[in-house]
């Protein structure tokens, strides 16, 4: 018998139709996966299943069924009833789905105590026994922290023992990873697998990857723009996709591009042990000590050529990048741009310095000043070197656009042009000065799969035209694939691992690089 | 924790030093000679010397000010010009009749507009919810003198339920003294209620979008609960601050309800100073708000982990 | 949606015909309005004085039309002097930081300790009641409310990625803050100055009320109030019309305000 059965589904926010005519059922035990990209409807979709819709969202059609009982007829005491033991639900973000206000022990018991008839210490047992499992250390103590003591991965953790304790048929995991390092994400997945096959629960599990569908899917439901568009069995679906869009997300994973010999050449630019240190929080009886985000680092790049620097959160990498730009002073160390030390350089020394590196940022949203025009911003870098009249630089602006694929958009302003569209708008910005070295801080990152398959073929294409030296800055081993030469991984400020693509990712040599290799979600095909 | 609570005593330190000192060289800048506008234009030079000498006007501008401060933190605010009292208990006599209108305004304000703000912002885009915005702007909009004249001419003169001019302490008779402050507390308890019922509501609306209160709807907790022990707790936080500010706010406009109910308190003496030149009695009087204000801020401070248990952690 | 239309439909209303009375009473009003006649004291409204005569026998209708310009008048004056003094304060220690802004920090803490319109009353013990030592007063104290709006927008704003992106392309720190930073500031700005012209009516009246304000016989809303407190039973009207001209304004002003903050505050759209 099926956990939940979903038929002819409609959402609607006010006029519009965000989900439309969507049929699916869950099976006892089973891992049903929707899967889609941003916008498919695939969230609000989970949030109907519980009932909790957002302000703005209301179901204006179809049924829903838990263990064969419509949820439309049940009273509101019913409803709660299911909800903790029928279904229970995991969210995208761990650092707002838990109370900021009440000790992790209170939240964890408010569901057994509503649902269950235990006295407070068996409860308190109960909760216990639970935090170990999910592994968390010394659980007696920590049932009287506050959410904000522990890290996001641990909350998420914590998220996950608290609905789990309530031994739910259904849980709906709406992006429980999404939110996490790459390290961690893998670690809380199998948790998640592990505890729902223990208790026998069926997993509805919402997501864009579909990496974590292979992995962990039983069956999936591909949709778009609201719709279903393929559904099966989820090893055959993704190995023999079969509707159009199915095949574009599927194509869209990562592929590893060919090797090129690079011409020897002298180094473009160069750290040279090189530090970097967050001054420490001043108080009043003290300073905390500083904290050594990058510690004496060595790394040079050759004309022309893509380095991926890869790392998880907090292994130094962001701030590696930023200081190569000299966007961070360094704490010690030094900095040699074709081989002039550049690490303390003031006036024009810096100013040519700065004309010849550029950055790309993750998020095209707060990388774009809202108030210019696309024309504006891509223009913008060519005010220096002084001396190029205006007319000149709005025509060279168009040029880039156009070469971005943004011919005749120069007139919007970043709020009118999608995600994809914005990152476009900071790459031409970034190239139009024509630089000699270019930092992209997980640039594609915060895009859709089809999207930043897109961007990835335009930086590629742009830099083997251009021919410039490019620093990639990700947690993405997928990019990795598509556009490096060599591979650089970090660690807590240092590096781990260094070599040519092939080698590090074929034959990794540090337990780290290992970890992050098993952990990054590849379709089996292309591992 | 004990670390938050002795961070946040400190820091009012300087704040308080700063104040004093404005205060000083504020004063200083008014025109005109202190020891003539004591002893008239009539006074001898002679005698205007002496004057200036035991008041320290003769010593330069650093040194009066060490050694007005020294005697600030003996308590000793000095003299009146014009009546000769000691400024310092001048200001504690007057303050009974302010510190029990202003508590009770807010405490009034709080119990009726925070509760208020809430369901609003829980039943949001409700009829209920359009008028307790609408009332709270309304509020928000009229000025404390002009409905205090008002109820003034309702419920003194029209009515006669209370007397419209005097006052009566309660410890000369306790039910005459409540007829006299209700309508200043009823004044100022409306003013801000506007401001509170808009703030609760305004924290409460983010509060409600964050993903543990789902989080909460989807373990089964009745929406009751949700409220009580999810949504308001964490709604109160920023609430409280406000809390802080409305005090200083009512503390700040208190001459003007005062002048209205005509209340002996400490916003008239302060007016009654200013028409007076009465420099020490302003001096102190300003120096005082500002202590009283800058304390409620930080018992507001050290309330706050209690809502917040983020704060203290940073 | 319809409470952003609604706001700014009524808010603007409110504001544009106080502005409208204002305008007129500069170019006539229907009698001279310091003009004392005591045989017509205290008159009830007729077809001749539309809203009755004071306790001098002035017409009140005039005085508000001429109170309207005085209050009006101070009240952008005010403004216009905290907004110089509070965003030069805010943008340089929000852009500066270092020990400019400790040091404005502390200044404008110790500003702030002042609650309410104490600060005012302190300042203007000093400069003396008059029109102008009004504006001064008023603009001085709540000049630190806008550099901490100001401190606060430029501090959240440099921290954006297109700031940084500036720097990259090695454009000057100056032209970033002007080309980059600024116009950021405007939105808030905006709001508050918005609030800020309705707070400060409210204080500017409260002030005239308590004698502080602007010197009569020159009229303002507040003045009047303070002088029809004694007529209240006899002429009601006397009190009840000033009282409320400012409530519109106010009204008018917390309205604009509400409706710019949504318009201007993307936090609920994009």
């Amino acid at each position: 018998m099926s956990v939940l059965e979903v038929a002819a589904l409609r959402i609607a926010a006010g006029m519009r139709e965000v989900v439309r005519d969507l049929s699916f059922t869950v099976a006892e035990g089973e891992t049903l996966a929707l899967v889609g990209e941003s916008g498919s409807g695939k969230s609000a979709t989970a949030r109907a299943v519980i009932g909790l819709l957002p302000p703005g969202l209301r179901q204006s059609g179809g049924r829903i069924a838990f263990a064969g009982q419509g949820l439309s007829a049940l009273s509101p005491a019913r409803l709660r009833a299911l909800r903790g033991p029928g279904m229970g639900m995991v969210f995208q973000e761990p650092m707002t789905s838990l109370n900021p206000a009440q000790r992790i022990g209170a939240q964890m018991e408010e569901g057994l105590a509503l649902h269950r008839t235990l006295d407070a210490r068996s409860r308190r047992q109960a909760c216990i026994a639970m935090l170990e499992r999910v592994g968390i250390t010394d659980p007696e103590r920590r049932l009287q922290a506050f959410p904000h003591e522990f890290s996001g991965g641990m909350r998420q953790r914590i998220m996950l023992a608290s609905v789990m304790l309530l031994r739910p048929r259904l849980l709906i995991a709406d992006e429980p990873t999404t939110a996490l390092d790459t390290l961690t994400q893998a670690e809380v997945l199998s948790l998640m697998k592990e505890l729902a096959r223990e208790q026998g629960s069926a997993i509805l599990l919402i997501t864009h990857d579909l990496g974590l569908v292979a992995r962990h899917a039983d069956r999936a439901l591909v949709m778009q723009a609201g719709q279903a568009v393929e559904e099966g069995a989820a090893a055959p679906l993704l190995a023999a996709p079969r509707q159009p869009y199915t095949q574009a997300l599927v194509a869209a994973l990562p592929r590893r591009g060919p090797s090129r010999a690079l011409p020897q050449a002298a180094p473009l630019i160069e750290a040279r042990d090189l530090s970097v240190a967050y001054p420490g929080r001043g108080g009043w009886f003290r300073r905390a000590a500083p904290m050594q985000a990058v510690q004496g680092v060595s790394l040079s790049i050759h004309p022309g050529e893509v380095v991926a620097l890869v790392g998880g959160s907090g292994s130094g990498k962001t701030t590696l990048g930023r200081a190569m730009l000299r966007l961070l002073p360094a704490s010690g160390g030094s900095l040699l741009f074709r081989g002039q030390d550049v690490t303390a350089s003031t006036g024009p020394a810096l100013l040519d310095f700065r004309l010849a590196c550029q950055i790309v940022f993750q998020d095209p949203y707060s990388s774009l000043d809202p108030r210019m025009r696309v024309r504006d911003i891509v223009a913008e870098p060519l005010r220096l070197p002084a001396g190029m009249p205006i007319p000149e630089r709005q025509r060279r602006a168009e040029a880039m656009l156009a070469e971005v694929g943004l011919g005749g958009l120069g007139d919007r302003y970043p709020h009118a042009l999608s995600g994809g569209q914005r990152q476009r708008v900071a790459i031409a910005r970034a190239l139009v000065r024509n630089p000699a070295f270019v930092v992209a801080d997980e640039a594609v990152s915060a895009l859709d799969a089809t999207v930043r398959k897109q961007v990835i073929a335009l930086l590629r294409d742009q830099q083997r035209k251009r021919g410039f030296a490019c620093l990639f800055v990700t947690h993405d081993l997928g990019v990795v694939e598509e556009i490096a030469d060599r591979v650089v991984v970090m660690q807590s400020g240092r590096i781990v691992e260094e070599g040519p693509r092939d080698q590090v990712l074929d034959a990794p040599a540090h337990d780290y690089t290992r970890a992050l290799l098993d952990a990054s979600l590849r379709l089996p095909a292309t591992a | 924790m004990a670390l938050y609570v002795l961070k946040r005593l400190l820091a009012a330190i300087p704040t308080l030093l700063l104040v004093a000192a404005s205060v000083f060289f504020l004063m200083r800048l008014i025109p005109g000679d202190p020891a003539l506008l004591v002893l008239g234009d009539a006074a001898t030079p002679e005698a205007i010397a002496d004057l200036r000498a035991s008041m320290g006007l003769d010593r330069t501008l650093p040194v009066q000010f060490a050694l007005w401060l020294s005697q600030l933190l003996g308590g000793d605010l000095g003299f009146s010009i014009t009546s000769g009292e000691a400024v310092g208990p001048l200001i504690l006599d007057r303050f009974g009749v302010t510190a029990a209108i202003v508590l009770a305004a807010v405490a009034i304000a709080v119990l009726l507009a925070v509760p208020a703000g809430m369901l609003a912002a829980w039943k949001q885009g409700s009829w209920g919810d359009i008028a307790a915005v609408s009332l709270a702007t309304l509020l928000l909009s009229i000025p404390s003198f002009w409905l205090g004249l008002i109820l003034l001419l309702v419920f003194g003169l029209k009515l006669g339920w209370v007397p419209v001019v005097g006052y009566v302490t309660f410890a000369e008779n306790p039910w005459a003294a409540l007829h006299y402050i209700l309508l200043p507390i009823a004044t100022l308890a409306l003013v801000e209620i506007g401001v509170l019922i808009r703030m609760a509501r305004a924290s409460t609306i983010e509060v409600l979008r964050l993903d543990y209160i789902a989080h909460a709807r989807a373990k089964g907790v009745p929406e009751s609960r949700v409220l009580l022990r999810h949504a308001f707790p964490n709604a109160f936080a920023p609430t409280l601050t406000l809390v802080g500010l409305v005090l200083g706010n009512l503390l700040g406009g208190i001459a003007v309800i005062e002048t209205v109910f005509t209340l002996p308190g400490l916003g008239r003496l302060l007016v009654d100073a200013i028409f007076a030149r009465d420099y020490p009695v302003i001096q102190g009087v300003m120096l005082f708000i500002a202590l009283v204000y800058v304390s409620v801020n930080l018992a507001v401070d050290l309330l706050y982990p209690v809502f917040d248990p983020r704060v203290a952690a940073e | 949606m319809m409470r952003l239309r609604l706001n700014l439909v009524i808010g603007g209303t409110l504001m544009g015909a106080v502005l409208a009375l204002a305008v007129l009473a500069l170019a006539w009003t229907p009698y001279d309005p310091t003009r004392t006649n005591l045989r017509r004291r205290l008159r009830p409204p007729s077809a001749d004085y539309w809203l009755g005569t004071d306790e001098f026998g002035r017409d009140v209708a005039s005085r508000l039309m001429a109170g309207a310009v005085t209050s009006l008048g101070v009240a952008a004056a005010t403004v216009l002097v905290a907004l110089a003094i509070g965003i030069a304060i805010g943008l340089a220690s929000g852009f500066l930081r270092g020990w400019v802004d400790r040091v404005l920090g502390a200044v404008n803490d110790t500003l702030l300790a002042f609650p309410g319109i104490l600060l005012a009353l302190g300042l203007l013990a000093v400069i003396g009641p008059s029109r102008s030592g009004i504006v001064l007063a008023l603009g001085l104290a709540y000049a630190p409310t806008v550099a901490r709006v100001v401190r606060g927008s430029v501090l959240s704003i440099r921290e954006r990625e297109f700031v940084e992106a500036s720097r990259a392309l090695g454009n000057s720190e100056a032209y970033t803050l002007l080309r980059h930073v600024l116009p950021h500031t405007a939105a808030p700005v905006t709001v508050l100055a918005t609030s800020l012209f309705g707070w400060v009516i409210l204080s500017e009246s409260a002030l005239s009320f308590l004698g502080l304000g602007v010197p009569p016989p020159a009229a303002t809303w507040g003045n009047m109030l303070a002088s029809a407190r004694p007529f209240m039973q006899e002429a009601p009207l006397l009190s009840i019309a000033p009282g409320a001209l400012i409530a519109i304004c106010l009204l008018g002003a917390n309205l604009l305000g509400d409706a710019l903050r949504d318009l201007l505050d993307p936090r609920d759209g994009a």
